[in-house]
């Protein structure tokens, strides 16, 4: 056999196994499965954003987010964490959902793998079924001396009852 | 928006001013003596707070009584505030103090919480930007950035700013809160920016005390600013000249 041969064959060998290691490293759990969402954000994207970037960049809306929220008061919801986990955070088949921490909680089945440590779940609730019942925004009655106010924007409502 | 439409109000003749709410009767709340005829809106959620608004509290002391706390209890429910049965040290973002006239015997009990001041001390100590002044006056602790060092409850003259010691769980989502970090009286600031009244207002309302009144202290039309031009309002401390957003009266 020529070495020209050998190195043909050779090549043709480590290109079949990389085509076929992505797949045998999910089938084998290596790799983390990622929970499925509960709907898609935007026809185009399923997410709010493309998956891709928003696998790769997720961390940066979220902050940017954050601070707008905190220190301007905007409340839109596109890169709202709440509604993050509404529409990430899914229950098993016992209407349960996970907490985060568990392998089958949407940030921490990929953060886990990665190493990655992330604190938001110190204060932020990691639950959807948290009520927004708290803060009463459907009602309407208002006391005597009050603005009566028409709220036109409302709150993520994900699957909060 | 509305700032600028209320001014235009305030242009209006009384008489015109009657006219036009008769022809319109949206809007109109006739209360005794009390005209209101603003509808304000909640603003766009992508839109900034801006200081043409400045919120504020008005308490009426004479109207509070001793031993009622629905204002704290509905402040505890909302936010789910808990004790772990250590009164030094629980978190309160209001309380109510009861004040004895040594001289003459008069007992009076008040409502206590974050004053929202004009120049707040906790923002002037605070060594990493957490403690902030909104630009509509709430004042704010930025928890993604406290340390926990806790200067702004020594600054704080009036007691208002609490520190949680333990690890919280099922927080409300509208009041993310937790372990090693300062916090106090947001004014609701989650309700105000969904055009809502803060929740012990609302409760000390509800329950036909009346002793509370929200609203914009910029707006000259607004309530709040009407009642305060009317009647005064005191600041507690006023020595310090700290501006506060919270006034009381009959105290």
């Amino acid at each position: 056999m020529s070495v020209g041969l050998y190195k043909k064959k050779l090549s043709l060998l480590l290109a079949g196994l990389i085509l076929t290691l992505p797949l045998s490293l999910f089938a084998e759990g290596i790799l983390p499965t990622v929970p499925k969402a509960k709907a898609k954000a935007t026809a185009e994207y399923g997410c709010v954003n493309p998956v891709a970037d928003m696998r790769r960049n997720h961390m940066k809306y979220l902050l940017h987010h954050r601070d707008q929220t905190m220190h301007k008061g905007i409340r839109t919801k596109k890169y709202s964490l709440a509604k993050c986990i509404a529409c990430h955070v899914t229950p098993d088949k016992n209407g349960k959902y996970p907490k985060f921490g568990d392998n089958d909680f949407f940030c921490s089945s990929c953060h886990n793998y990665a190493a990655v440590t992330i604190d938001c779940f110190q204060c932020h609730n990691d639950n959807p079924k948290s009520a927004y019942s708290s803060l009463n925004l459907n009602r309407q009655s208002l006391p005597e001396g009050h603005e009566k106010f028409t709220s036109n924007d409302t709150l993520p409502s994900g699957d909060a009852k | 928006m509305s700032h600028i439409e209320s001014s235009k109000n305030a242009a209006l003749t009384r008489r015109k001013f009657l006219g036009s709410a008769v022809a319109t009767t949206a809007g109109l709340t006739i209360a005794p003596g009390v005209l209101l005829f603003r509808a304000a809106q909640a603003k766009p959620a992508a839109q900034a707070v801006t200081s043409k608004v400045r919120w504020g509290l008005l308490i009426d002391n004479t109207k509070c009584s001793t031993g009622c706390d629905d204002c704290v209890t509905a402040c505890k429910t909302v936010h789910k505030l808990e004790g772990h049965n250590r009164p030094e040290t629980d978190v309160q973002w209001i309380r109510k103090l009861t004040v004895t006239d040594k001289q003459t015997g008069h007992v009076m009990s008040l409502p206590m919480m974050c004053q929202h001041c004009g120049n707040p001390p906790c923002v002037d100590v605070c060594p990493t930007g957490a403690s902030f002044k909104r630009a509509d006056g709430i004042v704010l602790v930025d928890r993604h950035i406290c340390i926990g060092c806790r200067y702004c409850m020594m600054a704080c003259p009036y007691k208002a700013r609490s520190f949680e010691h333990e690890v919280v769980h099922d927080q409300s989502v509208s009041a993310p809160r937790g372990k090693g970090t300062v916090e106090s009286c947001t004014l609701c600031v989650y309700r105000v920016d969904h055009g809502k009244i803060p929740a012990c207002v609302e409760a000390c309302n509800e329950a036909k005390h009346g002793a509370m009144l929200f609203g914009d202290l910029n707006d000259p039309e607004s309530e709040i600013s009407k009642r305060l031009t009317k009647y005064g309002g005191k600041e507690i401390r006023a020595d310090l000249g700290l501006n506060t957003g919270v006034r009381y009266q009959g105290i």
